[in-house]
């Protein structure tokens, strides 16, 4: 069967163009804190979720909901609304983490197919295996710390579709498990749905040398005139012992599409991008690169090449996780 | 309140993890969190130790428990996961699947790297078990508040991160390791030079994090001295110190006399700063804007 290409869709646009480049689900969430991008601008009112998912069902797609941050205690009632409205709507699946949630939606909307996600970190097939058995997860979207080798291994000792990104941002600390963001600004990709937010960033330009801050601290300096990194916390430059540098990741981002083979192999059901907050002719490009990616490896013919080199935007590219030396 | 004391979070030789135990169990604390938090391939130098500790730390009434590691992928980690429940005392779930490998309805507690921030996932803990569960540091005080009584109503004893470096992510991926130029696989226990993890700075010098290995902590020392009386009135039932190499005696001192009311907040920040003055506090995720934000009266650099 040919791979599922997931991919984001920040506003109703990308998800028509998306699905139009011929991806065969968009995922997209509501515009609050029920989901791991909440940005400015970004994400669907009610109206345009119905409208969005119908549009993306015309057109032989499915739509999936991303409901990933973790209710904020007292205040359980939003993100249980939310469950309730993807239902509604008509989405083909939900995609949460919290254990309250999927116990609610298991025992309220037990008609509505669930994921789990990313934000959960189910690192092997135990934990994969344990979501299944408990709330009747269906697939399970693995963390960006496994090598290829062993998302082989979960898919063998379980019956559980598996979900991997493939492109897009890189999350360097296990997903749903990081407070370094909420340390530095307040704001959290669990609490708030935001990483090293906009909100919190300066640019300090002194006798042309460029300094990025976030929370008021210095992580990026570059010469005026060179690129100047967005200062995402774990790709900051540092220093510890009498070494300076990127301590924990490059300004590096994901690009598995030489891996998709593999992956395939490993028993992966589908291949997510990264990304609701790029623009929609971005997503329409990286999914009929990566439509036409599996489509070959369906019809057996050899993979594309560096197709989308040209999207990195000169951004260095990294398989990370999936190949074991990158620990 | 109770005084737990969290597993300890760094790679100390065997003799030191031993000498730490031995004294623990003479600390006016209640309960003991003992085991590999961090790092599967710390385990060997010192597992042959844990029972002879557990043994002496039950011996002087304290109440035990072995914590799961907190990301599990490999075979063994799941091995030793699975072996966790048969060692006689409670386990402390950092990672869930431990929790997979928990009889069914047998008693568990939770600790502070699992996600618990609501009332569903208490009562849904609750209904599996738990009878303990330490909250996610990054929890502001007005969660705190609803989970206590969401606990105190589901006969689960809510507890909270009270001192120590925060434990704010972990990772594949081995910073130690990598710093030196190896592999995880490779490391060469890179991380044995630093029992109280390795100061990370900003380009302008700026204490911010600590290398932990996979882990990435705080700077600062977490330190709810100046919310004992709002965590109190919450229903926190107890508060967990996490080990350091250097006074964690006379942390443990400090804090049982905070409890007790025989000292205040100030004294216990002041003795803390005489423990070590580079030590900088901060309680931000309890009461502030940020996690790393101080209310006590010296300010973090």
């Amino acid at each position: 069967m040919v791979m599922e290409i997931v991919c984001p869709a920040g506003t109703p646009a990308s998800l028509r163009a998306a699905v139009t480049a011929g991806a065969h689900t968009v995922y997209c969430g509501f515009a609050d804190e029920t989901n791991a991008r909440n940005f400015p601008g970004l994400n669907f009112d009610r109206a345009e979720m119905r409208e969005g998912i119908a549009f993306a069902h015309d057109h032989g797609a499915k739509v999936l909901i991303a409901i990933n941050t973790f209710p904020r205690a007292g205040d359980e009632a939003l993100w249980h609304r939310a469950v309730a409205d993807a239902e509604s709507c008509g989405a083909d699946a939900v995609i949460l983490a919290d254990l309250g949630l999927l116990d609610h939606a298991a025992r309220h909307h037990s008609g509505l197919r669930r994921h789990l996600s990313v934000q959960a970190a189910a690192a092997n097939a135990d934990a994969v295996n344990f979501y299944a058995d408990t709330f009747g997860v269906k697939r399970v979207v693995l963390p960006r710390v496994l090598s290829v080798q062993e998302i082989a291994a979960i898919n063998a000792e379980t019956d559980v579709e598996t979900e991997v990104f493939v492109y897009g941002g890189l999350c360097v600390m296990a997903e749903g498990r990081c407070s370094l963001s909420s340390y530095a600004t307040g704001l959290s990709p669990n609490m708030n749905g935001v990483c090293s937010p906009a909100s919190h960033v300066e640019y300090h330009d002194d006798k042309g040398v460029l300094d990025a801050r976030l929370g008021g601290y210095t992580i990026h300096r570059v010469q005026k005139g060179e690129p100047a990194p967005y200062p995402t916390l774990c790709k900051g430059c540092f220093s510890a012992g009498d070494k300076t540098g990127h301590l924990f990741e490059d300004p590096v981002s994901l690009n598995a599409e030489q891996l998709i083979p593999q992956l395939q192999k490993a028993g992966v059901t589908a291949l997510k991008i990264e990304g609701r907050q790029r623009s929609r002719s971005y997503v329409a490009q990286v999914v009929r690169n990566f439509r036409a990616a599996v489509d070959a490896l369906e019809a057996g013919l050899p993979m594309p090449e560096g197709m989308l080199a040209r999207l990195s935007e000169g951004q260095a590219m990294t398989t990370g996780a999936y190949k074991k030396t990158w620990r | 309140m109770e005084l737990t004391v969290g597993p300890n979070q760094f790679f100390w030789s065997a003799d030191a993890w031993t000498s730490f135990y031995q004294d623990l169990a003479a600390a006016p604390v209640d309960r003991i969190v003992l085991g590999e938090l961090v790092c599967s391939k710390r385990l060997p130098f010192y597992q042959d130790r844990i029972p002879d500790a557990i043994t002496t730390l039950l011996g002087a009434g304290k109440d035990v428990a072995l914590t799961s590691l907190a990301l599990v992928t490999l075979k063994r980690e799941r091995k030793l996961a699975g072996e966790l429940v048969g060692m006689g005392v409670e386990v402390e779930v950092n990672d869930l699947t431990a929790l997979a490998h928990l009889p069914q309805g047998a008693p568990f507690s939770v600790g502070p790297l699992v996600n618990v921030y609501n009332e569903g996932t208490i009562s849904w803990l609750a209904g599996r078990g738990a009878t303990r569960i330490c909250l996610p540091p990054e929890l502001p005080l007005a969660s705190v508040a609803t989970l206590a009584r969401a606990g105190a109503d589901l006969g689960v004893i809510v507890e909270v991160w009270g001192h120590g470096r925060l434990p704010l992510a972990i990772s594949g991926r081995c910073y130690h390791a990598r710093m030196h130029g190896r592999t995880k696989d490779n490391c060469q226990f890179a991380c044995e030079d630093d029992p109280d993890g390795l100061d990370v700075l900003t380009l302008e010098g700026q204490p911010f994090l600590a290398m932990n290995g996979v882990q990435t902590l705080s700077d600062s020392h977490a330190c709810a001295a100046y919310q004992i009386d709002a965590l109190r009135d919450a229903g926190v039932g107890a508060l967990r110190l996490s080990p350091q190499s250097r006074g964690f005696d006379t942390i443990c001192g400090l804090y049982r006399q905070l409890l007790d009311g025989d000292v205040d907040a100030d004294h216990v920040t002041d003795a803390i700063g005489r423990i070590d003055p580079n030590t900088r506090l901060s309680d931000g995720f309890l009461t502030g804007a940020r996690g790393v934000d101080w209310s006590g009266k010296a300010a973090h650099p």
